[in-house]
Parts: C-alpha cells; sequence; structure tokens
C-alpha cells in the first residue's frame, strides 16, 4: 500500500503556505522543508494570483467599492492607454513618453558604464587608484541619487542635461565597484598560466582580467539598469516635460487617476522588462558565468 | 649549459609581527633536460614556494636559478605550469584553451589550428575542441591542461598538485598519461604531489623535503616512470621493491607531521 509521507494528512493551509506541509505534490524527497531544490517551480500559483488581482480589480470598481477618483476601473486604464497611445498626453504620445524615459536612461547609464568600469578597473588593478578612489566611492555609494536632485537642477537646470547627469550618478558608483569587484575575483593561478604561456601584461588584462570580469560587470548592469529607471521616473516627477515619471505628476494634479495607474503599471511593466532583457542578454553573453 | 641548476636557493618571508619563517634554505640541485622530477613533502616544507621560484612568479632572498645557461627573473613561455584545477579559462572553448599560448606569439590562425589538432589527438580530445571546459569532466579538464602547456612547447613544465582534485581511477590513467607525453616529448618535467605512490611512479629522481626550514631532506634515484610505459602500472605499484621506498617515504614524512604537531 501506498502512505502518504509521515504528517501529509492535517496539514493547516498556514503550515502548508509555509511550506512545511505537503500540497501532494508527487514526489519521493522526504525531506523538503530546507531543500532549496524543492522550491523552484510554483508558476502555476503565479498565473493563478496574477489573474486573482484582475478579477479582483474588475469586481472592485464594477460595484464601486472604492471612488474611482482615489481607484479607477481596469476599463478606465484600458481608455486611457489606447487614448494617449494615439492622440498623447500633453504634446507627446505614450510612445514618446516612454522613449524619453528610456533615451534619458540609456544617456545616464552609458555614460556610468563608460566612466564607472574603467575606474573600477584601474581600482582593482593599482593601489594608487584604490587608494584614492575607495573613500570617494564608499562615500557617494550609499547616498540615494535622488538626493543629488536639487544640486543637479542648480548646476545644470532642468533640462535634458540635469536629468541625465544624475542617472550617470546613479549608474557610476554602481559600476565602479562591480567592475572593480570583477577585477579582484580573478583567480591567482589563471594570471600564473597565462603569463607561463607568454602573455604580455596587456595580454593578461585582454584576454583574462577583462572576460573573468564580465559576469560581475553584468551583475552591476542589471543593478544600474534597475536603479536608473527608478531614479528616471523619480527625477521626472521633479522636473521635466516628457516621460513617463512627467506624464503620472501632471495627471495627479488633474485628479485623472486612470492615467496615474496607467502611468504605474508602465512603469512596472518597463521595469520587469529590463531585467528579463538583461538577463537574456547576460545568459547570451556570458554563459561561462559561475563555472570558473 | 643546459638544463636546470639550482644553487644555494633561500627563501625568507617575514610575517606582519616581525617573525622571520625559513621557506626554503640553501636548496641545491641540478637538472638535466628531459628529466622528471618528483617532489613530496608534508605541508610548510616549502615545496610550493620551491615551484613558485622556478616558475619566476617569486625571487629568492638568496642563490641562484638558472635554466639552460640564463637566470630565471619572472615568467616566461620557456617554462609551462599545470595547476591543480580552475586556471584554465572558462571563456574559452577547449581548442581556444590549448591554442592561447600560440596564439599570444601572434602566431597565424591556420598554424594555431594545427598545432591545437594535433595535441587535442594526444590527450584523447579530438572529439571535444568546440566545448566549453566547463562542460568537460575534472579528468578531461586536466588533459586540456596539459595539451595548453605543451601547445606552447616550453623547456621545461612545472606540475603543481596536477592531478590533486581527480578520482582515484582517474588519477591512474592520467599518471601513465603524463608518463607517455613525457617520453614522446622529451621534457623536463617537475612533479609536486602528495602521493607518495603518485611520486614513485612518476619520478625518475625523487626529493623529499622537510619543514623548519623548508629544505631537501632526502633524494631517491627510482627505475619506476620508465619502466611505467612499457609494464602494467598495477604490477609495477605492487612489486615489493616499490612497496618498499613507498613505507620508507610514507614513515619519513609521517614523522615530519608528528613532529610539526607535536610543535603547534
Amino acid at each position: 500500500m501506498e502512505e502518504g509521507r509521515a504528517g501529509d494528512k492535517g496539514d493547516g493551509l498556514l503550515k502548508r503556505l509555509f511550506g512545511m506541509g505537503s500540497w501532494g505534490e508527487n514526489s519521493r524527497k522526504t525531506v523538503t522543508f530546507g531543500d532549496a531544490g524543492a522550491v523552484t517551480g510554483g508558476r502555476v500559483y503565479s498565473v493563478f494570483a496574477v489573474l486573482f488581482l484582475f478579477v479582483l480589480w474588475f469586481v472592485s470598481s464594477a460595484y464601486q467599492w472604492v471612488n474611482p477618483i482615489f481607484w479607477p476601473s481596469p476599463l478606465a486604464v484600458w481608455e486611457q492607454f489606447v487614448d494617449i497611445l494615439f492622440t498623447g498626453y500633453r504634446r507627446f504620445t505614450l510612445w514618446e513618453h516612454i522613449g524619453w524615459s528610456l533615451y534619458r536612461i540609456l544617456l545616464g547609464f552609458g555614460f556610468g558604464c563608460l566612466v564607472g568600469i574603467p575606474l573600477g578597473f584601474a581600482m582593482g588593478l593599482s593601489n594608487v587608484v584604490r587608494g584614492i578612489c575607495d573613500p570617494v566611492v564608499e562615500f557617494f555609494r550609499p547616498i540615494p541619487p535622488l538626493a543629488f536632485i536639487p544640486l543637479v537642477i542648480i548646476w545644470s537646470g532642468i533640462g535634458e542635461r540635469s536629468k541625465i547627469l544624475l542617472l550617470f550618478l546613479a549608474a557610476l558608483w554602481i559600476m565602479a565597484i562591480a567592475a572593480r569587484s570583477g577585477v579582484s575575483s580573478v583567480r591567482l593561478s589563471k594570471i600564473h598560466a597565462a603569463y607561463s604561456l607568454g602573455a604580455s601584461k596587456f595580454q593578461v588584462l585582454r584576454y583574462v582580467i577583462l572576460p573573468n570580469a564580465l559576469p560581475e560587470i553584468f551583475i552591476g548592469m542589471r543593478v544600474a539598469m534597475g536603479v536608473c529607471w527608478g531614479t528616471v521616473v523619480a527625477a521626472e516627477l521633479v522636473a521635466a516635460e516628457s516621460g513617463v515619471g512627467f506624464m503620472i505628476m501632471a495627471a495627479s494634479r488633474f485628479m485623472t487617476t486612470d492615467v496615474v495607474v496607467l502611468g504605474i503599471v508602465i512603469i512596472g511593466l518597463i521595469g520587469y522588462g529590463i531585467d528579463i532583457l538583461m538577463r537574456i542578454l547576460e545568459n547570451y553573453l556570458v554563459p561561462w558565468k559561475g563555472k570558473g | 649549459m643546459q638544463g636546470l641548476n639550482i644553487s644555494g636557493v633561500s627563501m625568507v618571508y617575514e610575517l606582519p609581527n616581525g617573525v622571520k619563517v625559513e621557506a626554503l634554505s640553501d636548496v641545491n640541485f641540478s637538472l638535466e633536460p628531459g628529466a622528471v622530477l618528483s617532489v613530496l613533502g608534508p605541508s610548510g616544507c616549502g615545496k610550493t614556494t620551491l615551484l613558485n621560484i622556478l616558475a619566476g612568479f617569486l625571487a629568492p632572498t638568496q642563490g641562484e636559478v638558472i635554466l639552460n645557461g640564463h637566470p630565471i627573473e619572472g615568467p616566461d613561455a620557456e617554462r609551462g605550469m599545470v595547476f591543480q584545477q580552475g586556471a584554465l579559462f572558462e571563456w574559452l572553448t577547449v581548442s581556444e584553451n590549448v591554442g592561447f599560448g600560440p596564439a599570444m606569439k601572434g602566431m597565424s590562425k591556420k598554424e594555431v589550428k594545427e598545432k591545437v589538432e594535433s595535441w587535442l589527438v594526444t590527450v584523447g580530445l579530438q572529439d571535444f575542441g568546440d566545448k566549453a571546459v566547463y562542460e568537460l569532466s575534472g579528468g578531461m579538464q586536466q588533459r586540456v591542461a596539459l595539451a595548453r602547456c605543451l601547445a606552447n612547447d616550453p623547456d621545461l613544465i612545472l606540475m603543481d598538485e596536477p592531478l590533486g582534485a581527480l578520482d582515484a581511477l582517474t588519477r591512474e590513467k592520467m599518471q601513465s598519461l603524463i608518463l607517455k607525453l613525457w617520453k614522446e616529448t622529451g621534457k623536463t618535467i617537475i612533479v609536486i604531489t602528495h602521493s607518495v605512490e603518485e611520486a614513485l611512479f612518476l619520478g625518475q629522481k625523487l626529493f623529499v623535503m622537510a619543514p623548519r626550514p623548508g629544505r631537501i631532506e632526502k633524494r631517491y634515484n627510482l627505475p619506476f616512470a620508465e619502466r611505467g610505459l612499457v609494464e602494467d602500472p598495477r604490477s609495477i605499484k605492487t612489486e615489493p621493491e616499490f612497496i618498499e621506498v613507498r613505507e620508507e617515504v610514507l614513515s619519513m614524512i609521517w614523522g615530519m607531521e608528528e613532529q610539526i604537531m607535536g610543535q603547534l
């Protein structure tokens, strides 16, 4: 007779939710609580969760549980979406708002990488540069980029330059630290092997240190992209004439909550999309990550 | 003046608290071209320090290291390294790893390809050239490391525990491969190992090193490496003569280990 595992029956819902009980999965493992390998899926539940949230949204607005001024119906948000997509909001279509936001982070992030990665390399390779830059980088790193908004506005006004400068500062420290740690993580035997195979210092840098650091640089890029996306939206809330952040800020002044919610949904989706894109790029460009 | 000559090599480290540690004290030996030497010893006897000096990664505080008539002053393609594990470049394929040295020298792609292919055949990896190194088993990875070293055509090959991370069966097979490569290429080889059996089987010469200060305690000339190619390795390793030397060396090293433990 096939018997269930001990404790299968009579597990309370709370116990099961925290993984201490069984959902009746067909596994021969007797130890699952604490086994990280046993908690990998759950995709079915993701679909249910998303569906549930949507249904809740539909039902709550259909029955007007909340005043639409505070929380719009999904239909209203959809209509705004179609409207803004084609006719635009505040002189720009939705695509243009998204485009402006993306343009800003790509420039700011790009400059951040351009300066931060070589800086991190120098910090990982030279005692002098490490000594000089370490206190600076470690000081600026924990400061939220938003704290620089007043300063960059004083420096370069409310135009594009100030936002790109802000994003540059947001990405710079992250990239410098990622590159530094990538350089420092190279195993000495690889460096020794390369020199013994006749590589010059430049060749060791180009063919050993750089590829060895790439996975960590990529992790830094993923983090920096996330931070930049959050920062650009916030910067647009403060001062801008375009962008997704500007769109929701402007809408809130007129209590057009449906545009605000639409903006929030778009911000979430794009942030999620950026992370997925970076992961795909990572798998494609640095497949050797963690395989050393 | 061909071969390796080491005279009066000492290495003294100073610890942060000012205490001086003699990792090597007055080491002298010479090795004719084409010889294979194995080095054994308890931890702290300075065998890795010696290898690092030969490779050119460390400069001794005293003494001279001369290879083929010129002093060793830094790492160079004339001295190849085989490490225990993790020294392959995981961002390169097996072929690219093997061809690394020739490519760095600026050899043409065609020449590199030819070299790589012939070395892959020699180590039995001709079908694995396009694989990533992390897709290979530990034993295969070490074969890549051997091929990478040999493709660079060094005069002296330094192996630091090359088979240390392998399981016992793979290890025996790899010992035979090392002997085969040694015979086919006629390279001078120095192998550091922790396995007494491996040291006896691979070395024409064997140095047993002792710690505090690090020095060569005993030197052996051994017949087994020459025979290891033609005779069955297992029967060599189980013959009375082999076992006798093995037990002698083992008890010598155990004695040293006990002394170290006693000093703690």
